[in-house]
């Protein structure tokens, strides 16, 4: 009997009205992917790398994220401690497994009770770091490992992401670029994220509210670092 | 001072809506080609664009009936149809209908691109501005479906009416969307189309505008058999009887003088 | 699912008769279509970038059989599956499989039209599993036991007190007691039991926007992340698909990311975007162990090479339905099947046949907004007058309205007859009309008026009144 597979690909061909492709039609094709040359990119985010970093903020801000600018990474830990103060969340965190998250200074902040894994149903706040901020929408791209897993960006109520300034690029096809000189090309982490904004629905008489499933809130804190400007 | 060299040779394609429910729209048209220094004929072997046949899927019909058009308005610089879905029909659709027939279309290819709907023709082919024409109310321009999205009719009856002395044009909300005719449509779906134009009538009425102009008989004949339902009293005229100052004209459905 | 289409006018005429339906349809059009506008014209390459997503996904399915193998052979690499099915008995069979290997009691489900159309649900229950979907839309009608009234909310015809209702008469078994009200408890409470759901279930199903043949990956689109949790915390991650999803690179995805949301929503992305790609990686300490992909084609093949290949190149971003005055009218479900809308005017037939559906390409006035706003420019009237040829042809067009436009063909193409037909109809019609200028009742014309009046005409028709003008000028 047929196989479902050769079947489909069969009726493709046939409806098509031609047979497997040429040698040389398919060399083209593979040539095409492996080039992957970017279609039409809009021209927003052709702009300074200082306006890419507002343009973000300004982005991420309308989609209903909340950002804090910070100038060193040693700021971090004082402004997870705020933000959670801020918003009356008990100073407990659940932080992505990963060293530069490890080093730090929580030391200033003993109050902060944080451990470190994939997220439980009983975790409120996690602390992550992204791959990529994305200006041109305001768009977090992050990518699940063994030090960061994907489940602390959706199952926490409050998710605060650590964004270096360096990662903050102007489009999608530069997080490709990236994920490819990281990754080697074809390959991809098990999960990327791309997230803009806190979740949401609008499921009931169209109403929007947040917090449907995912995060009901976004918070971004962007920490100068020493390799943009 | 028209030079008979300048003046346009323009074909009118009255549209079997005007010629059998509402002449006076034609009468008009030739009104404004003639200001707008054109010489008109009027194909005596016309009936219909074909539309009715074509849009329910009888394509031998519109085809018979498109050769007809093609045969009578053979060898004249325009064709001009007060009426955007005939005018969209000719130009646009008679190429799909004989898309593998190469023995007639260079014909269709050089009918089509001859064809307007009349208030594009006026404004954008003439450069023509009424002058001297009064219609003293408050109107809100209805944009037939054909006209807007496949003829690119917006502006230009828009254009031409705000040259009319005393006229007050009102947007109405939502002016875009379809007044529910839809040919047989409104026979067929009859339910349906109530519903749509209901939603019409009732942004047309909050624009507070007095009269009711389109290019299209057939959206005309449609909201104002509604209107006239329901009890209201917009007046509502084809929008080249404004611009020729025939708006003193009962209006669709008005008690005839 | 239970076909309808065949009962279109029936299903509408309900739908029109109902408030709760014309309340929640006709606030369509103040909401998604005037944030496509926005968001359309807040992004100037929007429509270069409209015609290059035509042209790729033209592009693609002139290569599909390439980019399936190409797409089939990335996921083999990184260790999933791929089980291709050409029917929905095949592909329900073996989702049921992989279900049924891993002793899976629970599955969450993401949103996916694709298993909507392959009654996916059903089956699963009718073999001991049971299925819960997470979208909260799909959730609402999964507990009202109906179906997407919108490809992208799927409960628009729920009112609030109904979403009430059904919780308080659902949620009570998990110790929710209280009848709600408002939207953001009622939306609070189904997340906490949604919450244990995803945690219990053993297989997470997903739809999937795109597959990327270049990483062999599944990308799905959501605003609720309701997806990401089905997907990433059960141990089994099922991506079911049709086939038409595939693009080549992340560059294409780009392409069409750029649009989806910009013209479902008005929003510029969805919330969020996931690639997934492969079972979990060796030293990971989340994600699904095993990748399956569920390839189903029934009938999509069928329509490449025919003029209404067009419609393979749909996102389901659901701007057609949301700018189609027949849709904010009547309704989803007047529709009959898994598509409203004008994609489901110009699909349907194809899929559940035309005889059955021949009502939903009719039931168009060819306003043309949904071409206008369709971000890969499918030509959704034309497609519905090719059914509307066919049927005619096929004799599936009812015999009054063929003869009726065969005798008015006959007369439209013979002016000789037609000229004293319009002469005599015109009189008629004006005498009919008398003083009042309008007709209230045309046997002939019923249609019209039973709603409307039918506006008189002028008297003499214009030929007439021409020719003797012309005579008298001679």
């Amino acid at each position: 009997m047929m196989s479902s597979r050769s079947r489909i690909l069969g009726r493709i061909r046939h409806n098509l009205g031609r047979g497997p492709l040429s040698a040389e039609k398919a060399a083209e094709l593979k040539t095409r992917i492996e080039e992957h040359r970017p279609n039409l990119v809009p021209k927003r985010t052709e702009i300074s790398p200082a306006a890419q970093v507002d343009l973000f903020q300004a982005k991420a801000e309308a989609l209903g994220a909340t950002v804090t600018r910070l100038s060193s990474l040693d700021a971090v830990p004082e402004a997870v401690s705020r933000y959670l103060s801020d918003h009356n969340l008990a100073t407990k965190i659940k932080m992505s497994p990963e060293a530069a998250l490890d080093a730090l200074p929580f030391d200033q902040t003993p109050m902060l009770d944080i451990t470190r894994g994939a997220a439980t149903a009983e975790d409120d706040v996690s602390l992550t770091p992204a791959f990529a901020g994305i200006a041109e929408t305001g768009t977090l791209c992050l990518a699940s490992g063994p030090d960061t897993p994907s489940t602390l960006n959706f199952l926490p109520e409050n998710h605060i992401v650590l964004l270096r300034r360096s990662q903050i690029i102007g489009t999608m096809e530069e997080s490709w670029a990236r994920l490819r000189a990281k990754y080697g090309a074809g390959n991809l982490p098990r999960t990327l994220n791309l997230i803009s904004g806190p979740s949401r629905t609008a499921d009931i008489e169209q109403t929007l509210i947040m917090g449907a499933h995912g995060p009901r809130r976004l918070h971004i804190l962007i920490v100068d670092d020493a390799e943009k400007d | 001072m028209t030079d008979p060299d300048t003046r346009k040779n323009v074909a009118l394609f009255v549209t079997c809506l005007v010629d059998l429910n509402r002449p006076s729209v034609a009468f008009a048209a030739l009104r404004l080609l003639e200001a707008a220094n054109c010489t008109i004929v009027v194909p005596e072997m016309q009936t219909c664009c074909g539309q009715i046949a074509y849009n329910s899927g009888d394509k031998k019909s519109t085809k018979d009936i498109a050769r007809a058009v093609i045969r009578a308005f053979q060898g004249f610089d325009y064709v001009v149809a007060p009426s955007g879905s005939c005018a969209g029909m000719i130009r646009h659709h008679y190429a799909e209908l004989f898309e593998d027939d190469d023995t007639i279309m260079v014909e269709v290819a050089a009918l089509s691109e001859r064809t307007y709907e009349l208030t594009s023709f006026l404004h954008d082919v003439c450069g023509y501005h009424p002058e001297g024409i009064k219609y003293p109310a408050t109107l809100t321009y209805h944009d037939s479906c054909s006209s807007l999205r496949e003829m690119k009719v917006r502006d230009q009856p828009r254009a031409l009416l705000s040259a009319v002395d005393g006229l007050e044009l009102r947007e109405a909300e939502d002016a875009a969307a379809c007044c529910g005719f839809g040919g047989t449509f409104c026979l067929k779906y009859s339910e349906i189309s109530e519903s749509m134009v209901d939603t019409k009538i009732d942004n047309l009425l909050k624009s507070g505008a007095e009269t009711l102009a389109a290019g299209d008989l057939g959206c005309l004949m449609n909201i104002a058999g509604r209107l006239k339902r329901r009890g209201e009293r917009m007046k509502v005229l084809h929008v080249a009887e404004i611009l020729a100052g025939m708006g003193d004209e009962p209006g669709l459905g008005e008690e005839s003088r | 699912m239970q076909v309808t289409a065949r009962r279109f006018k029936k299903n509408a005429h309900g739908a029109l008769q109902d408030d709760n339906i014309q309340k929640a349809f006709s606030k369509v059009k103040g909401g998604f279509p005037i944030a496509r506008a926005k968001a359309a014209g807040e992004l100037p390459e929007f429509d270069a970038l409209r015609d290059q997503a035509r042209d790729l996904k033209n592009h693609i399915l002139d290569n599909l059989d390439y980019y399936l193998e190409y797409f089939e052979e990335q996921v083999l690499l990184q260790g999933g599956k791929v089980h291709w099915c050409s029917s929905y008995a095949d592909a329900r069979a073996a989702v049921l499989e992989i279900c049924r290997a891993a002793e899976a009691k629970t599955v969450t489900k993401g949103k996916s039209m694709i298993t909507e159309e392959m009654a996916l649900n059903d089956h699963l229950a009718a073999n001991g599993i049971e299925p819960i979907e997470t979208d909260l839309g799909e959730y609402i009608i999964q507990l009202a036991h109906e179906y997407p009234s919108h490809i992208i909310a799927p409960a628009l015809h729920k009112t609030k007190d109904q979403v009430s209702d059904l919780f308080h008469q659902h949620h009570e078994k998990y110790g929710f007691s209280e009848r709600l009200t408002d939207p953001q408890a009622l939306v609070n409470e189904a997340r906490r039991i949604l919450r244990d759901k995803y945690v219990a279930a053993d297989v997470g199903i997903t739809g999937a926007n795109f597959l990327i043949a270049e990483t062999g990956s599944t990308v799905i689109v959501t605003n609720e992340g309701n997806g990401d949790l089905t997907q990433s915390l059960p141990k089994t991650h099922i991506a079911v698909s049709s086939i038409e999803k595939v693009v080549p690179t992340l560059e294409d995805a780009s392409l069409f990311l750029r649009l989806l949301a910009r013209s479902a929503t008005g929003q510029e992305m969805s919330v969020y975007t996931t690639f997934s790609t492969g079972p979990r990686r060796t030293d990971d300490i989340d994600g699904p162990a095993n990748f399956h992909v569920v390839l189903v084609d029934s009938g999509r093949s069928d329509l490449l090479g025919t003029n209404k290949q067009d419609l393979l190149r749909c996102l389901k971003c659901g701007a057609c339905m949301n700018h189609c005055p027949v849709y904010q009218a009547v309704g989803g479900h007047s529709y009959g099947w898994v598509y409203p809308g004008p994609i489901g005017a110009a699909l349907n037939p194809h899929m559940v046949g035309l005889e059955e559906a021949r009502h939903l390409p009719s039931a168009s006035t060819f306003c043309g907004r949904c071409e206008e706003v369709c971000p890969v420019r499918i030509p959704l009237p034309k497609i519905m007058r090719h059914w509307r040829e066919e049927a005619f042809q096929a004799q599936v067009t009812p015999k009054p309205e063929r003869w009726g436009i065969g005798l008015w063909a006959f007369f439209a193409k013979r002016p000789a007859l037609y000229r004293p037909l319009t002469r005599f109809a015109a009189r008629s019609l004006k005498i009919m009309g008398g003083r009042k200028g309008v007709i209230r009742r045309l046997p002939l014309l019923k249609g019209w008026t039973d709603v409307r009046d039918f506006p008189a005409p002028q008297g003499k028709t214009f030929m007439e009144q021409w020719k003797k003008q012309q005579r008298e000028s001679r």
